[in-house]
C-alpha cells in the first residue's frame, strides 16, 4: 500500500511555553491521498490545532508531522486553507481575491503575468462552480455571507491544491446554502485529484461527506475512534433522511457526548 | 453696514415651492450664525477693540492690511505643507518599521510615546541653536508634532492584521515580506489616509508656534508683532487666516482619504 499523504504520530502541541495549555497529546492519525476526512469533536478540543499541524503553521513540541513523504518544519505549500470566516480582503475585488493564492504559490507567482487570461479564465469556471457565476467583480461587502463563503472555497482551490483544509467552513451558513455548499465539495471531491480534511461541528455534514469520520476526545486531544462511512458514492441529499444515516450520527453524537462527560 | 443685515435674506424662510438641503447648508448657517453671536455680544458687552474686536472690526482689518497677511500666510502654509510631507515620508517609513514585527513594535513604541509626550515647543529653542530662527525651525516643528498619529496609524494598520489571515497566506509559503504587500500595506491605507486629517492640523500648530517665538515671518511672527503693537483686530485677522488655512487643508485631506480608500467605508473593516 502507498504511504499515506498525511501522517501524524505521537505529536504533543503547547500553546504559550512549558506551562502554557497543552492542546492535543498524543496524537495519531493517517490520511491516505484522495480520502474525504471529517474531523468532529467537543469544542476546544484541538480541531484547529490539527490543522494547523498538519499544514506547518504549527510546529509540534515531540512527534512528528509527515506530509507528502517529508517531514514538516515549515508552512507546507500543497495546501489550499478555508476557515469559518471567509477573510476576503475588501480591497481587491472577489476575482482577485481568488487569484491572491496564485501571487503567493512559487509554482504560479512567475507565471502569473505572462498568463493572468487563462488563470482569470479558471477562477471564473470555479466561481461557476460554486453559484456565482458573474460576481467576479464585486467586492467582498457586496456579497452576502453565504457568498463570500463561497468565493472563499474558490480561493482554496485556485491554485489546485492536493491537500484541502477546511476549518468550520459553513458553520455560520443557513441550512439550504450549507446543503448546497455540501453537493458542491462532494462534486469536487469526486471529480478532482483532491485530499480533503474538514472540521465541523455538524456530524450531519461529516457523515454525508467524508469517507472517514475521526473523533477526538477532549482537551488535551487525541484521537478516539475512528468510524468507516460506509455509504455508497455519489451521495444525495435524500441520505440524510434515511435510517441508517441517522443511526450513524446518532451514535457519533453518542461518543462525543462522552468524550465531553469525560473532560 | 453691519453683518447682521448682510446675513438677512440667507435667514429668511425659504420659498415652499423650493426644497433646501438643509444638512448641506448647515455649515454655513452655523459660521455666520457664530459671527452674528460675536458680533452682537461684543458690541453689547462694549468691550473695546483692543480687548475684543468684532468680526466687521477684523474684516476691516484683513482688508486694510491684506499684503503682509496674505505674504505670512503664504509663509505658513509653505512651512506647515513641507513639515507635513516629511512627516507623511518619515511617518509611513517608521510606521512600516514599527509594524513590521511584533518586538520592534513593542520596543520602539514606549519611546515614541515619551518622545511625543515632549511639549514641541520646547524643542523650538534647540532648533534654533541648530539651525538659526526662520524657516527651517518652523517646518521642523510641523514635522515633528505631525508625524506622530502617522505612525502609529500606519503601525497600528499593520500590526492587527487578522491571524486568519495570515494563516491562510502562510499556509501556501507566503513570506513576511508577501503578508506586508499583500494585506499589511493595503490595510493599514485607510487608517494612513484617516491619520492625514489629525496631522495636518497638528501641523499648522507647530509651524505657527515655532513662529511666533523664533522667526521673522509667517502668521505666528505677524501675530506676536501685531501684539506688541496692540493691535489686536490684526491678531485676530491672523487667527482668521489661520482657521481657513486650516479648514482648506482639512477638507482636502479629507477628500484624498475618501477617493483613496471608499472601499474602507463600505466594508466592515473601518477603524
Ligand atoms: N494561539 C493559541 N494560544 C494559546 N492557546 C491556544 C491557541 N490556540 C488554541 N489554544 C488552546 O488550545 C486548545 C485547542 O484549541 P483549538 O482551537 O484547536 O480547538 P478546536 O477544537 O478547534 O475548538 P473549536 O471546535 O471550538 O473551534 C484550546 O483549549 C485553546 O484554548
Ligand atoms: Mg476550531
Amino acid at each position: 500500500m502507498a504511504t499515506p499523504l498525511v501522517s501524524i504520530e505521537n505529536v504533543d502541541m503547547r500553546y504559550g511555553g512549558p506551562d502554557g495549555t497543552l492542546a492535543v497529546s498524543g496524537l495519531n492519525l493517517k490520511i491516505e491521498r484522495g480520502e474525504f476526512v471529517a474531523v468532529v469533536g467537543p469544542s476546544g478540543c484541538g480541531k484547529s490545532t490539527l490543522m494547523k499541524l498538519t499544514t506547518g503553521l504549527h510546529i509540534p513540541q515531540s512527534g512528528v508531522v509527515i506530509v507528502a513523504n517529508s517531514q514538516v518544519t515549515k508552512p507546507v505549500s500543497i495546501v489550499g486553507m478555508a476557515f469559518q470566516n471567509p477573510t476576503m480582503l475588501p480591497w481587491r475585488t472577489t476575482l482577485e481575491n481568488i487569484l491572491l493564492p496564485l501571487e503567493i504559490v512559487e509554482k504560479h507567482r512567475h507565471r502569473l503575468r505572462a498568463h493572468k487570461a487563462e488563470y482569470v479564465a479558471k477562477a471564473e469556471r470555479l466561481l461557476e462552480t460554486v453559484g456565482l457565476k458573474g460576481f467576479g467583480d464585486k467586492f467582498p461587502w457586496q456579497l452576502s455571507g453565504g457568498m463570500q463563503q463561497r468565493a472563499n472555497l474558490c480561493r482554496a482551490l485556485i491554485h489546485e491544491p492536493e491537500l484541502l483544509m477546511l476549518d468550520e467552513p459553513f458553520g455560520a451558513l443557513d441550512a439550504f446554502t450549507r446543503e448546497e455548499l455540501w453537493c458542491v465539495i462532494r462534486d469536487l471531491h469526486a471529480s478532482q485529484d483532491v485530499t480533503i480534511v474538514l472540521v465541523t461541528h455538524d456530524l450531519r455534514e461529516s457523515v454525508f461527506l467524508a469517507d472517514k469520520v475521526v473523533v477526538m476526545s477532549a482537551r488535551p486531544g487525541r484521537v478516539i475512534s475512528e468510524h468507516v462511512v460506509p455509504f455508497e458514492r455519489p451521495r444525495q441529499l435524500e441520505l440524510l433522511y434515511e435510517p441508517a444515516f441517522n443511526e450513524m450520527v446518532q451514535k457519533l453524537h453518542g461518543e462525543i457526548a462522552t468524550a465531553r462527560a469525560a473532560a | 453696514m453691519s453683518t447682521i443685515e448682510t446675513v438677512t435674506p440667507v435667514a429668511a424662510p425659504p420659498r415652499p415651492a423650493f426644497k433646501v438641503n438643509w444638512v448641506r447648508l448647515s455649515p454655513l448657517l452655523y459660521t455666520v450664525g457664530l459671527f452674528v453671536i460675536w458680533e452682537v455680544g461684543v458690541r453689547l458687552s462694549g468691550l473695546p477693540h483692543t480687548i475684543f474686536p468684532t468680526p466687521t472690526r477684523v474684516f476691516e482689518a484683513i482688508v486694510q492690511y491684506w499684503s503682509p497677511i496674505w505674504k505670512n500666510s503664504l509663509q505658513t502654509l509653505y512651512t506647515t505643507v513641507l513639515g507635513f510631507i516629511i512627516a507623511i515620508v518619515a511617518g509611513l517609513g517608521i510606521g512600516l518599521f514599527i509594524g513590521w514585527s511584533k518586538t520592534i513594535y513593542a520596543g520602539l513604541y514606549p519611546i515614541m510615546v515619551g518622545f511625543n509626550a515632549i511639549p514641541k515647543v520646547a524643542l523650538v529653542p534647540i532648533l534654533v541653536i541648530w539651525f538659526g530662527i526662520g524657516t527651517v525651525p518652523a517646518v521642523l516643528t510641523a514635522f515633528l508634532i505631525s508625524f506622530f498619529p502617522i505612525v502609529v496609524n500606519v503601525a497600528t494598520g499593520l500590526a492587527t492584521i487578522e491571524p486568519e489571515t495570515e494563516d491562510v497566506l502562510r499556509a501556501l509559503g507566503a513570506k513576511k515580506m508577501d503578508i506586508m504587500l499583500k494585506v499589511g500595506i493595503p490595510r493599514s491605507m485607510p487608517y494612513f489616509f484617516g491619520s492625514l486629517k489629525v496631522a495636518i492640523t497638528l501641523a499648522f500648530v507647530g509651524s505657527v508656534v515655532s513662529e511666533t517665538v523664533a522667526s521673522n515671518s509667517g502668521l505666528g511672527n505677524m501675530m506676536a508683532s501685531a501684539q506688541s503693537n496692540f493691535n489686536v483686530p490684526l491678531v485676530f485677522a491672523g487667527l482668521l487666516m489661520l482657521a481657513v488655512e486650516g479648514i482648506a487643508m482639512y477638507a482636502l485631506m479629507a477628500w484624498v482619504e475618501k477617493r483613496m480608500t471608499g472601499w474602507a467605508h463600505r466594508s466592515t473593516m473601518a477603524q
